[in-house]
Parts: C-alpha cells; sequence; structure tokens
C-alpha cells in the first residue's frame, strides 16, 4: 500500500479508519463546528425543524456573529439574536458577541480553538483558514452544520491532494498573499476544484504562521475542499500556550500520492494585484499601470492580523493618504485591536487619515462599514472580488497584500511598496 | 421526477454573489431572498423567469461563499433545477443537502442557446432540448448524493437513521 496525505491521514483517523483513498466516501467525526450571523440562523432553523433538543457537544459548536456586526440594521441585529438566544439556550462554551467579536477565522486560531489534527467544519467558505495549522478544515453550507449540530458527523469524499512546492526566499514585499494568488492566477478559479491543497518546500517552512493562513484562507479560491501545511516548530511555538485541547501533528508520508504537484521559486514572485472581477486576474505590481483608487481596505480573514498591520503600519508612518482615497483599517479581533493600539500604529493610522473600524467583516463582503458607489475602485487585503462584492454592482475590487495596499492609500492610485518606503 | 422549463443561459464562474448578493445577506427568509436571485447578472430576473424555468450554466457556477441562500434563493424563485458544464464544490453540496436539483453536462450546456425549452428526467439524467430537438445525458448522480435526495436532503436521511436527539 503507498502512502497517505497529511488530508488522508486526518480524515481517516476522524473516520475510524486505517487508511482512505481519494474518492472513497466516509462519514467522520468533526471537532469543532463552526457558524455565523448569515450561515448559522438558517442551520438552527433545520436544527429545530428536525426536531433536535441537543447539540451534540456544547464545547464543539462555535457560533461568531462577525459579518453584520456590531448590527448595521433591524434584520441583522434579528440574525444575531437567533444565535444569542441559541448559544444561551444550549450553553456553549465558544459564543462570541459584543466585544469579544473578531473575524471568525482570526479569532478561533488565536483563542486556540481550532489545534493540529482537528477536523473542523465551518458554515463559512473561508473555514479552510485552519489548514495553516496543520487541520483539516472545510466550507461548507447551513444544512451541514445543522446535521454536525445534531449528531457530530457529516459525510465527506476524499479529495485528491494537489501538492505546491516552494522553495527560494521572499523578495521584500513578497507574503503567503501573493504566494496564494500567484497560484491562483496559474490554475485559475477552479483550478483546484474538489481538491485539498497541499502546500510545502524550504520557502512555507519559513513562512510565519501568519501569511500561511492568508495562503491556505484562499485555497476556496481555486475551487479547492482544503488547503493544508503540515505542522512544524513555526506552528508548534504558536499553538503551544494557547491550544484549548491537545493537539496532534501529522505529515504526508514520503510516498504519499498526488493527483498533481507544482514547483515554485519564490524569489521570480513579485507582489500580485488581483483585478476585477475574479482572484485569477492577477498582475505583477510593476504590470499594473495608473490605476485610480477611491478606497482601500487593509483587514479580513485573509489580512486583517497583526503582521498585517504592522506592514501598513511601518509604511505609513509620517506619511498622508492621498486626498481622494479613504484608507479604512479594520483589526480582524479584539486582540489584535488592542495590540496594534499598544504599538502605537493607530496613532500612526489616524495621522496618516485612516479610519480605524471595531473587528467585523463589514466591506469584505459588502455588508457594511464602507461600501462602494457605482463607478467606485478599491484595492482590498480580503479575498475576493466578484461584481458587487464590496458594494453597488458596478464598483470595482482589487486584490493585494498590505504592503501594496497601504502604497496604494499613500499614491492615491495602486502602487508598489517601493515608491513610499 | 421529470422537469420542463425555459432556459436562462449564463457563463462561466458565476459565483454566489452573483446569484444573491451579500447585501440582502441580513435575511434568510426565501421569499425576500427570492426576489433579488441573480440580480447583479440579469437585473430584473426574478420578474422574468416563469415557474419551472432552468438556469444552464457554464463551468463552476456557484463558486465562492458557502452561502444556502444562493440555492434557497434560486429554488425559491421557481428554478427547477440547473443544468452547468461544472459545480463549485460547497453548492453542489449544498444543492443536494436542502432539494434542488442540479445536472452536469458540458454537451448540453453547449447545445442549449438562451430560451430554449427543456425537459430534464432526473431518474435517468436524460436532458432534452425540446425546441432544438436534441438529446443528452447528464454525469450520473453518486450513489450516495442519489440516496440523499431519495430521503428528502440531509437532515430526513439523519431523520430516518435515528440520529436526532
Ligand atoms: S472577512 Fe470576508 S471572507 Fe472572511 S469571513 Fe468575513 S466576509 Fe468572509
Amino acid at each position: 500500500m503507498s502512502g497517505q496525505t497529511i488530508t488522508e491521514k486526518i480524515l481517516a483517523k476522524h473516520a475510524g479508519l486505517k487508511a482512505v483513498s481519494p474518492g472513497e466516501l466516509i462519514n467522520a467525526k468533526i471537532d469543532i463546528a463552526l457558524g455565523n450571523d448569515i450561515t448559522a440562523p438558517i442551520a438552527i432553523r433545520e436544527f429545530r425543524k428536525a426536531g433536535a433538543k441537543k447539540v451534540f457537544n456544547r464545547d464543539k459548536v462555535v457560533l461568531v456573529p462577525d459579518h453584520f456586526t456590531p448590527n448595521k440594521d433591524i434584520k441583522s441585529a434579528e440574525q444575531c439574536k437567533i444565535l444569542r438566544e441559541f448559544a444561551a439556550e444550549h450553553k456553549l462554551t465558544h459564543f462570541y458577541d459584543g466585544g469579544e467579536v473578531g473575524v471568525e477565522h482570526a479569532l478561533l486560531p488565536e483563542k486556540g480553538v481550532v489545534v493540529p489534527g482537528d477536523l473542523v467544519i465551518g458554515a463559512d467558505s473561508h473555514t479552510c483558514t485552519y489548514g495553516a495549522l496543520g487541520a483539516f478544515s472545510t466550507g461548507v453550507g447551513s444544512t451541514d452544520l445543522a446535521a454536525v449540530m445534531i449528531t457530530g458527523e457529516l459525510w465527506f469524499k476524499v479529495p485528491e491532494t494537489m501538492k505546491f512546492v516552494f522553495s527560494g526566499k521572499l523578495g521584500k514585499w513578497v507574503s503567503g498573499k501573493d504566494l496564494i494568488l500567484h497560484v491562483i492566477g496559474e490554475i485559475g478559479v477552479d483550478g483546484a476544484l474538489y481538491r485539498a491543497m497541499e502546500f510545502c518546500g524550504t520557502a512555507i517552512e519559513k513562512l510565519s504562521i501568519e501569511s500561511r493562513m492568508a495562503l491556505c484562507n484562499m485555497a476556496i479560491e481555486a475551487g479547492a475542499k482544503s488547503g493544508i501545511i503540515a505542522p512544524d516548530a513555526i506552528t508548534r511555538a504558536y499553538v503551544e500556550g494557547r491550544a484549548e485541547r491537545p493537539f496532534k501533528c501529522y505529515a504526508s508520508d514520503k510516498d504519499a500520492v498526488y493527483c498533481d504537484a507544482r514547483d515554485y521559486d519564490c524569489s521570480k514572485i513579485e507582489p500580485k494585484v488581483a483585478f476585477p472581477h475574479l482572484p485569477e486576474n492577477t498582475k505583477n505590481i510593476s504590470e499594473v499601470g495608473n490605476i485610480p483608487i477611491d478606497q482601500v481596505v487593509i483587514g479580513s480573514c485573509t489580512n486583517g492580523r497583526l503582521e498585517d498591520l504592522a506592514i501598513a503600519a511601518k509604511l505609513l508612518k509620517g506619511k498622508k493618504t492621498a486626498k481622494h482615497t479613504r484608507l479604512i483599517i479594520i483589526p480582524a479581533t479584539p486582540l489584535i485591536y488592542a495590540q496594534a493600539m499598544k504599538k502605537g500604529w493607530f496613532d500612526i493610522f489616524l495621522k496618516a487619515g485612516a479610519i480605524i473600524s471595531p473587528p467585523t467583516c463589514g466591506p469584505c463582503l459588502g455588508g457594511h462599514m464602507g461600501i462602494l458607489a457605482a463607478g467606485e475602485r478599491a484595492l482590498a487585503t480580503t479575498n475576493r472580488n466578484f461584481v458587487g462584492r464590496m458594494g453597488d454592482p458596478k464598483s470595482e475590487v482589487y486584490l493585494a497584500n498590505p504592503a501594496v495596499a497601504a502604497a496604494t492609500a499613500i499614491k492615491g492610485r495602486i502602487a508598489h511598496p517601493d515608491e513610499v518606503a | 421526477m421529470r422537469l420542463k422549463g425555459r432556459a436562462w443561459k449564463f457563463g462561466a464562474d458565476v459565483d454566489t454573489d452573483r446569484i444573491i448578493p451579500a447585501r440582502y445577506l441580513n435575511t434568510s427568509d426565501p421569499v425576500e431572498l427570492a426576489k433579488h436571485c441573480m440580480e447583479d447578472e440579469d437585473a430584473g430576473f426574478a420578474g422574468k423567469a416563469a415557474h419551472g424555468d432552468m438556469i444552464v450554466a457554464d463551468k463552476n457556477f456557484g463558486c465562492g461563499s458557502s452561502r444556502e441562500h444562493a440555492p434557497i434563493a434560486i429554488k425559491a424563485v421557481g428554478v427547477s433545477c440547473v443544468i452547468a458544464k461544472s459545480f463549485a464544490r460547497i453548492f453542489y453540496r449544498n444543492s443536494f443537502n436542502m432539494g434542488l436539483p442540479i445536472l452536469e453536462s458540458a454537451e448540453a450546456v453547449d447545445a442549449i442557446d438562451n430560451a430554449d425549452v427543456v425537459e430534464v428526467d432526473m431518474d435517468s439524467g436524460e436532458i432534452y432540448n425540446v425546441t432544438k430537438d436534441a438529446r443528452f445525458k447528464a454525469k450520473p448522480i453518486p450513489p450516495f448524493m442519489q440516496e440523499l435526495v431519495n430521503a428528502g436532503g440531509l437532515i430526513e436521511s439523519i431523520k430516518k437513521k435515528g440520529l436526532v436527539r
């Protein structure tokens, strides 16, 4: 028998099997099941409709109302209320409300709620982020979430795995975000459809945990079921001290089978910009040309972490945003918010003319806190630039890393970080 | 199950934001969601689509977010099924879980024009373009998914297995 990939090992373990192979249908036990203020109300409705009385485990059902919070209108307040009441009724351990809310995929790793070796499902497509910790995590729908809240289990088709090997030294302004944009630009928005993406190589081994999260976060933008990086010393340093539970580190066998393998020399990868209206429309920053920008957003589950704000603070220090450009900075969690403030970055941001938002998904999905009018153009550190993603269907979103975003806010057009550093 | 309706043709990579824009996601009421179905792709679609009509789309239909509001809106607007060259993974899963019929066939999609009348036999997977008198076979639905459909969706299937406590 041939070896197993990290993904196959985690799935096999949770299905109570010795090994699994791609295409196999399995029923697996879930460690963490996540819902938010958009998807959980439907799951709760299904849960009640099914006549269920109890969640399978109150420690393992996690609710984070992060999308339209602080409640932007009456309807969204009602959605959040459904979560609040359900959390109270079932005494959920992990319900984050008010000043405890952060963007779910930044919050859960930070709090140690998800740990290496976990099998996590979330009724949110960017649940794939936790692959950065060496967990198998995937986005599902609300009905799936309801089924897991009731039974603690879910069916999966074991995915084939594509291997992405990164070597070489990353350029000065290049981060995990650029690596994944580079890959999506190459394979397209359905290039990894139904598959797991495994990221490895000497460059990944040096990548910060935050950059790894940005990388795995956008696996879904290539259509993938999951993205994953085998845990190492960097993972352990991050997880130890915060993990709520004991964790297990898996790694792919040397003779594991992949359906595709690709190699990248990171020294050849420039900061990337994804043009409207698909994440696959990527260009190198040097090929962008003159594109004026009305609004810059630094935040989201992709790039709203401390490392991202640090780069923004470094570039914005002593500078001002362009007159016609609004800069919105959204620390992804209350802890990141507090840390950024303590480091004095809020002073830098405010002096630069930025707006600092409380932790929320906000404009990332065109929810609130910075919606675009027709004809307006934004550059964001988020993960999707679909038609109307950030507001009017006639607005545009460009995606890039936080360094490009900060430089763009200063210049008022898409800019290379070198121009302002 | 036999379905019949007019085809509404769409391109590749229709994402869930186009199926139901996030600005309407502050509710999960199917009637409300249906009003805005495909709005950013074809404003007024909700008023034009007749009961039983079908969405026929190129590859990767339903990519993007996990929002079940997308198949819910499509179902609630009266669309009887979606035929595409391929589906994004979560949309595919959601459709089976909540009972929206979907079929994959690249040949059928290429041979169906906007407003053609189409008949679908969900049991055999046959797609019949009535307007052009052409027949196609959809990619067979895996037996496990067929079981889900027969049970009436995921929740009904776990109920039948006696897993609801
Ligand atoms: S930050 Fe954006 S992509 Fe991430 S969970 Fe929120 S809405 Fe989704």
